[in-house]
């Protein structure tokens, strides 16, 4: 074992360690594993939701998209920031609600509103089917970060297995509050060693970061702007949009809200929250510095681009403190995407099928079901080839789909009925399945459009499907059914 | 809506409505392309409104509260 895997097995043993000690001595029933008995302030949440954003995807997707596809990767930037302007109107209601009614998850949300619980299966089999992806991305993340770390004494495939192995067991030892502590020590970790790198190798190699621009550009004229055609400023501006919208509609995200002490939280994130994107700058100047440093990586091996060039340019020991900030940007995101989907599974979709099970038994349906998700990802982590930006922007076609019903909950009177919501979301939802599996786009669909159309976001066509079924079937059942059933949110028996 | 929440729509103006102007390596700014540096540019801008935003209404919930 060399001296960088064993600081990243130290700390691996920290965060376990001090996940344990989160949880002693508390009695942990399902809102406390879950949403952390709603106690949490400012800074608590401020971590929380940094600790989701900023994960290995961050770390090594962002700079692999800055290393392969040059300007496009500029678009996290952007929806990011944009997506804390909408949080400041749209979370305050969510968790007015959320807290008066007692709900511990996205899904809850969903069944209350619409009084459905047919659609709270829908929205928990969404979330869960979106997270995959999302977890792939996090185990596939700490795969490379140990292979790369043990300088090819680790095959990819052990390395994605141990990694795999280590979130599973935190996330079944630790809930919510071993996260909410490795994150801070997560945060801290990776914005010195971001920032760190991102000055230190443009200056390294280049003597600047204008120059090591200037030589990107020299090598790949127009690579630092949008290009006219494929990922263009037609394609930027409506993935961010798509994003922007599916933001909150993850449902560890979602279900992050209802921790918070109270509504203001939300508001005065706003300010600071923004300006904590720009840390992804320097990701991007590591990305593009490796591009001539260390080039011919294709496909999806960009994604390595980032430790490549830690290897090529720092000692072992500063290669492991780089491998343990990579592991806790898996390690945090990857335990509480694990969590929610587990709880999901359990208690929006187990419970609704067996009503006569205690709350003791979800509990352990949703602990048992973490090491099964964690197969499954493991599995498809092994037998895919994607980079880590194209399984985000997977998932996030898919929450998106729940924004719509979403926001029309929220209107004072429901404009759409609880078999609007169901249709539009899964006319949505399996849009953007036949679109990811049969690899289309506007433009193979309509190759004649002009390319301000073809480059468009597919999820922009899935969202306009599902607002189109969703008003449909809202105006078609309620002129079957006869005046006074028909609302939303005033009653009959959730049929769906 | 109040002034406040248009002013939520100010950043999207910026940061989306702008980049089809000034989708350019040159000038450098900061060291970074035009590009780059124009969506740096509003991440800070937005920051800024947004606390603006939070000023004017906690103004006017002190003004509810009061009368």
């Amino acid at each position: 074992m060399n001296t960088a895997l064993i600081i990243i097995f130290l700390v691996l043993l920290l965060a376990i360690y001090s996940g344990i000690r989160a949880q002693k001595g508390k009695d942990m029933n399902m809102e406390q594993w879950t949403v952390g008995g709603r106690g949490f302030g400012s800074i608590f949440i401020f971590l929380l939701v940094a600790g989701e954003i900023y994960t290995t995807f961050t770390f090594l997707g962002g700079s692999g998209w800055a290393y392969s596809k040059g300007a496009p990767s500029y678009y996290v930037l952007s929806y990011i920031a944009l997506a804390y302007v909408i949080s400041y109107w749209l979370l305050p209601p969510i968790w007015r609600y959320a807290k008066k009614h007692r709900l511990v998850s996205q899904s809850d949300f969903f069944v209350s509103k619409y009084n459905s619980k047919g659609l709270g299966i829908l929205v928990a089999a969404v979330g869960v089917i979106a997270i995959i992806p999302y977890l792939i991305l996090q185990f596939k993340g700490l795969g490379i970060i140990v292979s790369e770390a043990s300088y090819g004494s680790i095959t990819p495939t052990a390395a994605v297995w141990i990694g795999t192995i280590a979130v599973t067991i935190y996330v079944m030892i630790s809930g919510i509050h071993g996260s909410a502590w490795t994150a801070a020590i997560k945060d801290i970790m990776i914005f010195v060693v971001v920032v760190f790198m991102g000055l230190y190798l443009p200056y390294h190699y280049y003597g600047g970061i204008q120059p090591m621009f200037e030589a990107v550009e020299a090598a790949n004229p127009g690579f630092l702007a949008f290009p006219d055609e494929g990922l263009s400023v037609s394609w930027y501006i409506s993935t961010v949009l798509v994003t922007v919208f599916g933001f909150y509609m993850w449902p560890h995200t979602f279900g992050s809200i209802f921790s918070a002490k109270n509504e203001n939280v939300f508001r005065k994130n706003t300010v600071m929250l923004p300006l904590y994107t720009l840390m992804l700058l320097f990701v991007f100047f590591v990305g593009f510095t490796a591009i001539l440093q260390v080039p011919g990586l294709k496909g999806a091996d960009g994604d390595l681009s980032l430790l490549r060039l830690s290897l090529k340019t720092f000692d072992p020991w500063i290669v492991g403190l780089i491998g343990a900030a990579g592991l806790l940007t898996a390690l945090v995101p990857g335990s509480m995407l694990l969590m929610t989907a587990a709880t999901l599974l359990a208690k929006n979709v187990y419970k609704v099928m067996a009503p006569a099970a205690s709350e003791a038994r979800i509990a352990r349906v949703a602990k048992l079901l973490v090491p099964v998700l964690s197969l499954i990802s493991l599995y498809f982590t092994l037998h895919g080839g994607d980079t880590l930006v194209t399984l985000l922007l997977m998932g996030y076609s898919l929450v998106t789909q729940l924004f719509p019903a979403l926001l029309l909950s929220l209107q004072p009177q429901p404009w759409v009925n609880k078999y609007g919501a169901f249709a539009g979301i899964l006319a949505g939802v399996l849009t953007v399945a036949y679109v990811t599996v049969f690899k289309v786009t506007i433009g193979t669909m309509f190759p004649d459009w002009p390319a301000a159309i073809k480059d468009l976001n597919i999820g922009v066509a899935a969202l306009l499907v599902n607002l189109v079924v969703m008003f449909g079937t809202t105006l078609v059942t309620r002129l079957m059914l006869t005046p006074g059933t028909q609302a939303a949110n005033t009653g009959g028996s959730p049929t769906l | 809506m109040k002034a406040r929440d248009w002013l939520g729509v100010l950043p999207f103006v910026g940061m989306l409505g702008g980049v089809p102007f000034v989708n350019k390596v040159e000038p450098y700014v900061l060291g970074m392309p035009f590009v780059l540096f124009w969506i740096v540019l509003w991440v800070v801008l937005t920051s800024a409104i947004m606390a603006l935003v939070n000023r004017l209404d906690s103004a006017a919930r002190e003004e509810e509260h009061q009368g």
